[in-house]
């Protein structure tokens, strides 16, 4: 088998991607700052930085701490908010980017989801909307909107009314049963999931004996989350039949592969493009390569093959 | 900004805490920029300022702050390190005929190659060294090479027997910009008193180039990242 036969198409709500790699939110800003580095639409698309309705500057400083096989993040959704994300940030983009991107939805109540959801609407180049729901509903008791199924559920059937792009859940693993959201995101209306989102953690300086991240904990991601996100990605698969992107910990073309085995159709790489801003160019780079090495021709025969 | 594998020529101790590490095959790069060393056995790269940086070699001091940086003691000559090199937006070179730099401990680091690009541009370059005591002003006769140098000590050890803004008072009169690098509470009090001059900042970064929002602090002029829009700011935009 030529590598030349070898196809990393695929499929994601109606649109043809050039490979299923997407730098997942957060680690990549708005895209163009990369195009310093390489010619970015090698990328099958991007999910930006999470967008909240007015601009946040987002956490005091420290927001990041080392772990063993990762790092643990907590920046507080910085970003300039939606208007000019939804004008400026997305034509900066088209500048440097040709394919359509996924607009990454943050919010602190059911009326901002639905108000920053909806304001991609008429963006050409959006792909969908990913909501990230890992956040607290500050008028609701600040429970985070994700930890519960049917306040998951209401949000989502909320979104969907007035949102009219492909709606994208991004789940959070810091709850009892991801299957359950994820059952209850595709029973009011989503499109696809993504997961994992960060896993709870924390780190304490041991000279000031006090937590290294000014606001005390944060959202573990990177390599060691992986066999984390792997398992739960494939208990999704085995819940909904909508699309997943999986991500969490991936590094390599063998971690896309092992994530798309799980169940996954797309995989995000985050905390790797942090370490190595090379990560993603190297990972389709490699992908072929990978694949011929373990007799694979065509990525859409591999999802979700390893499920018992 | 380039990825590329350095190799370690020498390790040296300066201090009981502070040591000089010089290293080949780098891109060249500005005063004020910095690097970032994937040290073995650690998830994030390390950032360093630019000590020096000539045809190839780069030079960083470092400080023993944590374990990463006391792995980095044990490093031998010829180690090969992943680094991404050629960071951030360095120090202005032009604009000013007397300037006056200001290096604050293991602050003194970025200062060493801006003295010299200055002295080469015919500059007349003065130099601040302060620190706590004697033991902490590292690389006096080096930067002494590029200006007259003054010091100022907290327990007067040597030189000025006071902070860096109380020393600085006389020499802002004798300068027209000046350049800043050390502990926070010392760009502080500069800041606050002298606004003509630029400062290089410090922070816990993530990435490091500018992906992760890690290192934003707040500016007149809105969010800023040190690793990217920095280290490098205007003395009067930073919001201490």
């Amino acid at each position: 088998m030529e590598t030349e036969k070898i196809s990393l198409g695929t499929q994601l709500f109606g649109y043809q991607l050039d490979n299923p790699i997407i730098p997942a939110s957060g680690t990549f800003g708005f895209g163009y700052e990369f195009a310093d580095y390489y010619d970015i639409n090698i990328l099958g698309s991007i999910s930006l930085k999470g967008t909240t309705k007015e601009a946040r500057y987002g956490n005091p400083l420290p927001r990041i701490a080392e772990c063993p096989s990762g790092m643990i993040n907590a920046i507080g959704l910085q970003n300039p908010g939606v208007e000019r994300v939804r004008t400026e940030e997305l034509s900066k983009l088209k500048r440097y980017y040709s394919k359509k991107v996924i607009a990454n939805v943050g919010g602190h109540s059911f009326e901002e989801y639905v108000y920053v959801s909806s304001a991609f609407n008429d963006s050409e180049s959006v792909l969908a909307v990913e909501l990230n729901v890992s956040c607290p509903n500050v008028k609701g008791g600040g429970l985070v909107f994700g930890n519960d199924p049917e306040v998951l559920g209401r949000l989502v059937k909320e979104v969907k009314k007035s949102c009219t792009k492909p709606l994208i859940v991004k789940l959070s693993p810091n709850v009892k049963d991801i299957s359950e959201m994820a059952i209850s995101a595709e029973s009011n209306g989503a499109d696809g999931i993504s997961a994992i989102n960060t896993l709870l953690g924390m780190r304490i300086d041991l000279k000031t004996r006090k937590p290294v991240i000014s606001v005390g904990k944060g959202g573990y991601s990177g390599k060691g989350v992986f066999p984390v996100a792997v398992k739960m990605v494939n208990d999704i698969f085995k819940a909904v039949s909508i699309p997943i992107i999986g991500m969490g910990g991936i590094s390599s073309s063998y971690d896309v592969i092992e994530m798309m085995m799980a169940g996954a159709r797309c995989v995000m790489v985050g905390t790797a493009n942090l370490i190595d801003p090379y990560a993603c160019k190297e990972i389709i780079e490699e992908l072929p390569i990978t694949m011929k090495k373990l007799g694979i021709c065509n990525l859409s025969e591999i999802v979700g093959c390893a499920s018992i | 900004m380039k990825k590329e594998v350095l190799k370690v020529l020498s390790n040296e101790k300066l201090t009981e805490t502070i040591f000089e590490m010089r290293l080949s095959g780098s891109s060249p790069m500005l005063p004020g920029q910095f690097v970032e060393l994937l040290i073995p056995g650690f998830s994030l790269r390390r950032p360093f300022s630019v000590a020096e940086y000539d045809k190839g070699i780069l030079t960083i001091i470092y400080k023993v702050m944590g374990r990463g940086t006391e792995e980095m003691t044990t490093i031998k000559k010829n180690t090969k390190i992943d680094t991404l090199t050629g960071l951030g937006r360095g120090f202005s070179l032009s604009g000013s005929e007397h300037p006056l730099l200001i290096g604050g401990g293991i602050g003194i680091a970025p200062l060493i190659y801006l003295a010299r690009v200055l002295y080469e541009r015919e500059k007349s370059v003065k130099i601040l060294l302060c620190g706590r005591c004697n033991n902490d002003l590292i690389k006096q006769e080096e930067i002494g090479k590029y200006g007259e140098v003054f010091f100022a000590t907290d327990d007067g050890s040597c030189g000025f027997k006071g902070n860096a803004l109380e020393a600085a008072q006389s020499l802002f009169k004798q300068t027209d910009h000046y350049y800043a690098c050390g502990p926070m509470p010392m760009l502080k009090a500069l800041a606050t008193n002298n606004k003509k001059g630029e400062l290089s900042l410090e922070a816990h970064m993530g990435c490091g180039f500018g992906a992760c929002m890690g290192c934003s602090i707040q500016t007149t002029d809105g969010p800023k990242r040190v690793c990217k829009e920095g280290p490098v700011f205007q003395a009067g935009e930073v919001i201490f």
